[in-house]
This record gives C-alpha cells, structure tokens and sequence, in this order.
C-alpha cells in the first residue's frame, strides 16, 4: 500500500492518536503488572486503572465505580442487553430497541427473544428517526429494557435520548432501564448520563482516536445487572478478565482530547461534509443522501448513486487509494443490504448502490476535492458498463 | 462448493477476497457493449433484478457457417464478482473459434468459477449469471433462425 491514501472510514474506526500512543507506551513495555497482583507492578498499574476510571466517570458525570471496563462496543452492548435483561425477568420480559440498532444490540435482542423475553423493535421514519408516539405507546409493565442508539453508525442520524427518557420518567407505570449506545456519539455530542438522562451507556475507544479492544458499560449503581463473562471476578465482579491496561489509560487520554477538539471539530467537519456533498451533487447526477441531514453527525455522509453498485465502487475507490464503506448486500456477510438503509425506505435498488463516507480529525479540503475527483472517475467507469441508466 | 480462492495474509493489504484473475477482470473487463445503439446482435439475453442487486444484459452474434458465438458482448450492474464472472464467460464464449450452441446452453456456473480461479462461497449463488444470460441469449437466437 502506498502512503498517499485518504481515509474516508472514521465510523468504522479512527486511527490511534500519536498522544494516546505515547500514553500507552509504558503499560506496553514497562509497566506490564497485573492489575490484580499484590506487588508492586500490580499495584501501580492498579491505581493507574483506577484514576482512568475517574477520569472518564468524571467525562460522562457518573460515579466511578459505575463504569465497567470491556472489550469495545459490541461487548458493552451484550453485557447491557443479556445482563440487565437477564438480572431483572423477575420484574417482566419486556425489551424495546430500534430497528436501526447496531447487530450488537438486534442480535443480542434476537437472543433473548429464545429466552423467553418479548422485544419491541420501534420503527424509524425516511429520516432515520424513531417515532417518539410510537415508543410511548409500546410502553408496558413488563418493560423492562429499553435500548436506543445516540447516532447510528451507517447513516449517523441522532435520536432524541432526552426526549425519550423524559418520556420514561413521565411514565408511571413502566420502569425499565434505558440504555444507550453511544459509540458513534462519543467525542461529538455531549455524553453527560445525568443530561441524557439515561442509566446505562456504551463508549467504544477506537471510534475516538483510541487504542481497539477497550470499551466500557456505565450503569447506574442503583440497577444490578448479571456479567455475561466469569472468572477472576474483576470490575468487581462484573466482567472478569484481566484488565487492558494499556487500552484503559489510552482510552482516558483519547477521551479527554476528544472533549478538547469536540466543539471547534464539529463546526469543521459540518462544513466540510457541507462542501463534500456539494461537490458530489454538482459533479454526479442521480445521487440520493440516505437519511435526514439536519439530526445528524457531522462527518457522515450516507449517498446512493443510481446505476452504481455499492461493492464495486468501494473496491475502485481503494484502488485508487480512497477508502470508505458501503451498505451493499454484496458486501456483508449475510448478501443482505443494510438493514438501516432498508427501514428508512430506500428502495433495495438503491440499498445496493449505497455508499458511506465518514470524515476524521484528519480530513481535510484537499482529501475532499481529490476525492471528488476520483469518485467521479470510478462511477463513470462503472456507470459506463451498468445496466441500469 | 469448496472454497477454492487463495486467501493470503500478506500484511501490505494486497490479500483480496477475490482471486487475482477476479480482480484483472473486475478492473479491465473484456467485451464490454457500452452502447447498444447500432449493434446488431443475433441474440439477447437478460437475468437478475435491480432489487437483487444483479442485473446483467448479453448480447451475441453468431458465425451462421459454423453456428458458434462470434462475439459476445455484455453489460452488468453488479458487484466485483458479478462484473468479473460475465467478463470471464464472455471470454470463454468466444475463444477458440468460439464456443458452439449447445456448449453454450449447458455452459455451469462451476466452470465459470474455476477459470476465475475460484470466489468466495457465499459469492457464488448470488453473483455468478453469466451462463444464464448467456443461455438466454443463445435461446434468443434460436427462437429468431428457427422462424
């Protein structure tokens, strides 16, 4: 691979910030204790750990024995989705989710409903947003979960959290914990639990400009909920396994840059993604942006282009050195489109010829017109051997 | 259907999903019709559906002394795979002096993906039609001498 590239793929990771690398460093060569050991190398990175965990409860307004270190976003969302689900039947099967949820979230749903739980999956309008009537009227007694995400990580449309537990708090006959998964939110939109008003929340470090492999679950002290992994009984019991420690004090110092740049970062990328779509419109015809452009993240960009097959185009575009995803069932596992892209609407047609774009820290005006530039190169040349004009 | 593509870990990103005659095919596709207009085909086929995300259009003439495919040409919406397996069976319909009609009509996908040098499984199914527009259009063909 060369190093002239332009990476247009900061939803499905960003690349590690050089000072949280150099944070990391020492706990990946020196500092190698086990946390748990009683000498001293265990006990030093144990404090270590410990003043991360501070300073990331410090980040999101929670108390510090309220966050529980794990593997990323997709385990944070399965300890939140089986352990609190599996801690509270006693109190009802009831779970209600978005259809627009990561897999994370949809399959550990799917899971459950084998267990006996009953789930609810909300719709979303052609905007990507949940139906705040429809959540109201899905409450029930037995509810005793609900799960939506901040932003979606395809088309990076924002629900309205607050909205939805004030929601909760008026309701006075259900009482279920609300959780949320904000890893595609973090680092752009204010994750204060207490503002949200939410009891459990999932943040992922590698969508942050932090090491992968480290994510954590707050939830609120006053709900219990059962640990999916046994063994050591670290995260006081919660979620064995010895720590990543390094991960851990990566994942502290790309937080709190992340909450430096966040605002004047905002402003920049709405501008540029701004301009991108302007260039996309003006340069191709037939373009359609999936999802509304107003409740959104700044950097991502979701267009399908009429004739263009989702695949097909992404492989082009990294030949050529750009690199972005698509929504194509060409390109998943299971040779089905995007489940987002199909429950806002889009015809399957256009699902197929669905692209994402998502900008970084790192992108700046010359990546976009030079991405411009080979995007209109590569769907000429496809569009030139389609079938469909 | 083994999965036969050579999947290497090469740590400069070259390890494909696809194979390397894929991928020659995906960026150079041969016999490509890319406008229709003028051009006299014996016979027409046509599969897939846009919803599929697959929809791939022959076209074929035929050497009426010898009844084999002359030319064959093609356009396709579709993925890497899709793009690269028409290319492919649209060189095979026309090597050699051209492959004759009931070769054609019984032309299996398999062997499409062997010379492709194999594709991901589950890329098989849903991507490999050459051989269907292919017998389709032969069929086109016959229905129109045979009046």
């Amino acid at each position: 691979m060369n190093n002239k590239y332009i990476f247009l793929d900061n939803a499905s990771t960003t690349p590690i910030d050089q000072k949280v690398l150099n944070a990391m460093m020492p706990y990946l060569k020196d500092k190698y204790g086990n946390p748990s050991s009683l000498h001293r190398l265990g006990r030093i990175n144990k404090s270590s750990i410990e003043k991360s965990r501070q300073e990331i409860a410090q980040y999101i307004g929670s108390e510090t024995q309220e966050i529980f270190f794990t593997s990323g976003g997709t385990e944070s969302d399965n300890l939140a989705i089986f352990g609190i689900a599996r801690a509270n039947k006693h109190k009802g099967k009831h779970i209600i989710v978005s259809c627009i949820e990561h897999k994370a979230i949809l399959d550990s749903s799917k899971k459950l409903e084998n267990e006996g739980f009953e789930v609810t999956y909300l719709d979303v309008d052609k905007n990507g947003i949940i139906s705040l009537d429809q959540f109201r009227s899905s409450l029930r007694k037995d509810t005793i979960l609900v799960s939506i995400m901040y932003a979606n990580n395809e088309i990076g449309t924002i629900q309205p959290i607050k909205k939805i537990s004030e929601i909760l708090r008026e309701n006075r006959d259900a009482n279920p914990i609300f959780h949320c998964d904000a890893c595609q939110a973090t680092g752009v939109l204010p994750i204060k639990v207490k503002e949200l008003g939410v009891d459990a929340l999932t943040v992922s470090a590698s969508k942050i400009y932090g090491p992968k492999g480290i994510g954590f679950l707050y939830i609120n002290k006053k709900y219990s909920f059962e640990p999916i992994i046994y063994g050591g009984g670290q995260e006081r019991s919660l979620r064995s396994g010895t720590e990543n420690v390094a991960g851990i004090i990566g994942f502290a110092k790309a937080i709190q840059i992340s909450e430096q740049k966040r605002i004047s970062e905002n402003v920049r990328l709405t501008k540029l993604r701004d301009y991108f779509i302007l260039q996309i419109k003006k340069n191709i015809k037939d373009v359609v942006i999936n999802g509304s452009l107003k409740n959104r993240l700044p950097n991502n960009l979701n267009v399908s282009i009429r004739g263009v097959e989702g695949e097909s185009l992404v492989l082009l575009l990294d030949e050529k050195g750009v690199f972005c995803s698509t929504g194509s069932a060409c390109s998943s596992i299971d040779l089905n489109p995007s489940h987002v892209l199909v429950k806002i609407g889009l015809p399957l047609e256009l699902a197929h010829c669905s692209v994402r774009f998502t900008l970084g820290r790192h992108t700046r005006k010359s990546d976009i017109d030079h991405s411009v530039k080979l995007l209109v190169e590569c769907v000429d040349k496809i569009r030139s051997i389609t079938t469909i004009k | 259907m083994k999965n036969n593509t050579k999947k290497t870990c090469s740590p400069d990103g070259k390890n494909w999903a696809y194979s390397q005659i894929v991928k020659e095919h995906f960026f150079y596709p041969r016999n490509i019709l890319f406008d229709e207009t003028g051009y006299e085909a014996d016979g027409v086929g046509m599969v897939g559906s846009p919803e599929c995300g697959d929809v791939m259009h022959v076209w074929i003439k035929i050497d009426k002394k010898t009844n084999r495919i002359k030319e064959c040409k093609w356009r396709t919406f579709g993925c890497a795979s899709a793009i690269a397996s028409v290319s492919m069976m649209s060189v095979m319909a026309t090597e050699n002096g051209g492959m004759d009609l009931k070769t054609a009509q019984t032309l299996k996908p398999q062997q499409i993906v062997e010379r492709l040098g194999g594709l991901p499984e589950r890329k098989f199914h849903c991507s490999v039609l050459g051989h269907e527009a292919l017998r389709d259009a032969v069929i086109d063909y016959l229905k129109h001498a045979n009046k």
